[in-house]
């Protein structure tokens, strides 16, 4: 059996990532609630993210002419912080961070989770045994206990951040990858691959990988959002991006501090937030509907 | 049921090994010098005591002998001493343990109040205007961040409407509405998130039940629909959001970090953040550990409630 049909014959199993058609899978995704939300609020992250400099009314780190926590105007729209800079500018710019933070963290956990479950899952028995109580290990603290000491063992700053939440969220995808991998291991495409003395590492990238993919790119969607609330409270506890650079929780910290004075530096950041996390969760329903053939059966959406 | 028992304590051990091992390494990476933070400012030129306090704390010997220094002691309880405080790290987590656990268990029973009912709800009337609502404060539920949440509340109802203190913790010694209240506001923002999934697995886990054969059985033989519900179809129905809570314990723990923090509860979450900015080594260890094996315990239990509720499931 070579390698196309193999994917022929597999693809509407759960798992694949190839359906049909682009144009089912298209329907399907765009046919379940808030998709096409989700896609928006992704689009508007990414524009914002890019085009900071130019959308920004204000320099984010600068201090402007005006009062410090000064309610919102025509002038400021979203008033000012306790340093008298632009609050909606500094919103804008942490849209930056937060994509970074999200993208950064999950990449590295899907890179990393996915390696550790496919070997995991290819070789099984000890291999398997000694990779999964490491994952398990790293398991069981909680995600932002982990990621705070990691962050402050490593240092300050968005890539120490980014790995600590990243190295998080790596069981997460070594388990997704492991429990694939080894119900695709022992299917007909993988044992005639074997024959026809493939090498482990080139049957785990062109016969395992493919099976796995859908289900790790919804994780993936799912998780961005939670990496995202996790920056954010690492930067809200004084860790993280360091000042003055905007980032969503390093000025809800501050939005704190001066809950009384001015709640909009508080609303303002966290409301950011959970339209983005909103977004990202609805992408990866969206993508689930898409993507796993057990919920178009079902008819539960 | 023992064999498998017996079993998923036997993979505890390996697994408890690997936490160790980790929150070991952590706490080693921290910067800082542990010996000067134990003799303090003073001291801090004094050549003959630091290697003096390098001596008593073993940091004088290679990092193997002081891991497993380190994990007999822990083994005996023995965690050592805060350097901040001096007290002994294990007394001070257990001192803390009560008030996380409190929080914990108060986040599950609102869970469980606002979350079965609605999830329920929109199970048997699906597509409903009381599901469109349901599933809209279910999937913004598990958008909005807990701490922010939090913030939200203080401002509103402490200093908006005034109707509770800030922040601030009550012991249950004071009485127990008044305690239940200084936790009212950190268990609702703490458990939105539980909440709200909470709602949509008891919905689709019941939609899901009441399209089986049993429960047309059921109503064929003329129960109430009440009664088909409540007696046949939930039992099978809860089986998942058990499972579902029950391995949350981890992020309602790493949730009491940041919300333990903002509402000054003197719980595990705030002194593992605190040990961090005081660099307590020894109190960061011991509250990465504790959490740890308390993750590890709520889904040992949650694994052998699933195992016990569904004997369907067999264990390979």
């Amino acid at each position: 059996m070579t390698r196309k049909d193999a994917m022929t014959q597999f693809s509407g199993e759960i798992g694949s990532v190839q359906p049909r058609r682009i144009k089912d899978f298209l329907d399907r995704f765009l046919r379940s609630r808030g998709a096409g939300f989700g896609v928006a609020v992704l689009v508007v992250l990414l524009l914002t993210a890019l085009t900071a400099d130019v959308i920004a009314p204000y320099d984010p780190v600068q201090f402007q002419d005006a009062d410090v926590l000064e309610q919102p105007s025509l002038r400021h729209l979203l008033g000012t912080d306790q340093l008298a800079r632009d609050t909606l500018s500094r919103v804008i710019h942490g849209a930056r961070v937060s994509v970074q933070a999200g993208v950064g963290a999950v990449g590295f956990a899907l890179v990393i989770g996915v390696f550790i479950g496919l070997l995991a899952g290819y070789y099984g028995g000890w291999v398997d045994d000694a990779l999964m109580r490491l994952v398990d290990g790293f398991y069981a603290f909680p995600l932002l206990l982990l990621a705070l000491a990691i962050a402050y063992s490593l240092g300050p700053g968005l890539n120490n951040t980014l790995l600590a939440i990243g190295v998080g969220f790596t069981p997460h995808f070594a388990r997704l990858a492991r429990g694939q991998a080894l119900s695709v291991r022992e299917r007909e495409f993988v044992s005639a691959a074997r024959v026809t003395g493939a090498q482990p590492w080139r049957i785990m990238a062109y016969h395992i990988w493919p099976n796995v993919t859908a289900a790790i790119i919804v994780q993936a969607s799912l998780l961005v959002g939670q990496a995202i609330i996790t920056e954010a409270a690492l930067s809200f506890l004084g860790l993280g991006v360091e000042p003055p650079t905007a980032s969503w929780g390093s000025m809800l910290k501050v939005g704190y501090q001066y809950l009384d004075r001015s709640p909009v530096l508080s609303f303002a950041p966290g409301c950011a937030m959970f339209v983005t996390v909103l977004g990202f969760n609805f992408l990866g329903d969206g993508l689930r509907h898409a993507l796993d053939p057990r919920l178009w059966q079902r008819g539960v959406a | 049921m023992g064999r498998y028992l017996l079993r998923r304590i036997v993979h505890f051990v390996p697994v408890l090994f690997v936490v160790s091992l980790i929150a070991f390494t952590v706490t080693l990476l921290l910067p800082g010098d542990a010996a000067l933070a134990m003799l303090g400012e003073s001291n801090i030129h004094d050549k003959v005591a630091y290697e003096a306090m390098r001596t008593e704390l073993g940091l004088d010997q290679p990092i193997p002998v002081q891991y497993a220094k380190w994990l007999g002691r822990a083994l005996t309880g023995d965690l050592g001493r805060s350097i901040r405080t001096g007290e002994p790290v294990l007394e001070g987590l257990l001192a803390r343990l009560p008030v996380t656990l409190q929080l914990t268990a108060m986040v599950m029973v609102l869970a469980l109040m606002f979350g079965l009912p609605l999830g329920i709800v929109s199970a048997l009337y699906p597509n409903s205007k009381a599901d469109t609502v349901t599933t809209v404060l279910a999937v913004g539920g598990a958008a909005v961040p807990d701490f922010w949440l939090g913030i939200l509340f203080i401002y509103f109802f402490a200093l908006w409407l005034r109707v509770v203190p800030p922040s601030g913790y009550v012991p249950l010694t004071e009485g127990l509405w008044p305690n239940v209240r200084s936790m009212l506001l950190p268990a609702l923002s703490l458990g939105m998130y539980l909440t709200a999934i909470t709602m949509r697995q008891t919905r689709s886990s019941l939609i899901e039940v009441m399209q089986q054969e049993y429960v047309t059985v059921a109503r064929a033989k003329g129960l109430r629909e009440r009664v088909v519900v409540m007696r046949h179809a939930l039992k099978n129905a809860l089986i998942p959001v058990a499972t579902v809570i029950g391995l949350q314990v981890g992020r309602l723990f790493g949730g009491a970090v940041v919300v333990e923090t903002i509402f000054a509860l003197p719980g595990l979450g705030r002194v593992a953040a605190n040990s961090i900015f005081f660099r307590d080594f020894p109190m960061l260890q011991g509250a990465m550990l504790v959490m740890a094996v308390g993750v590890l315990a709520a889904n040992l239990l949650t694994d052998l409630l699933y195992a016990f509720a569904d004997p369907r499931i067999r264990y390979t």
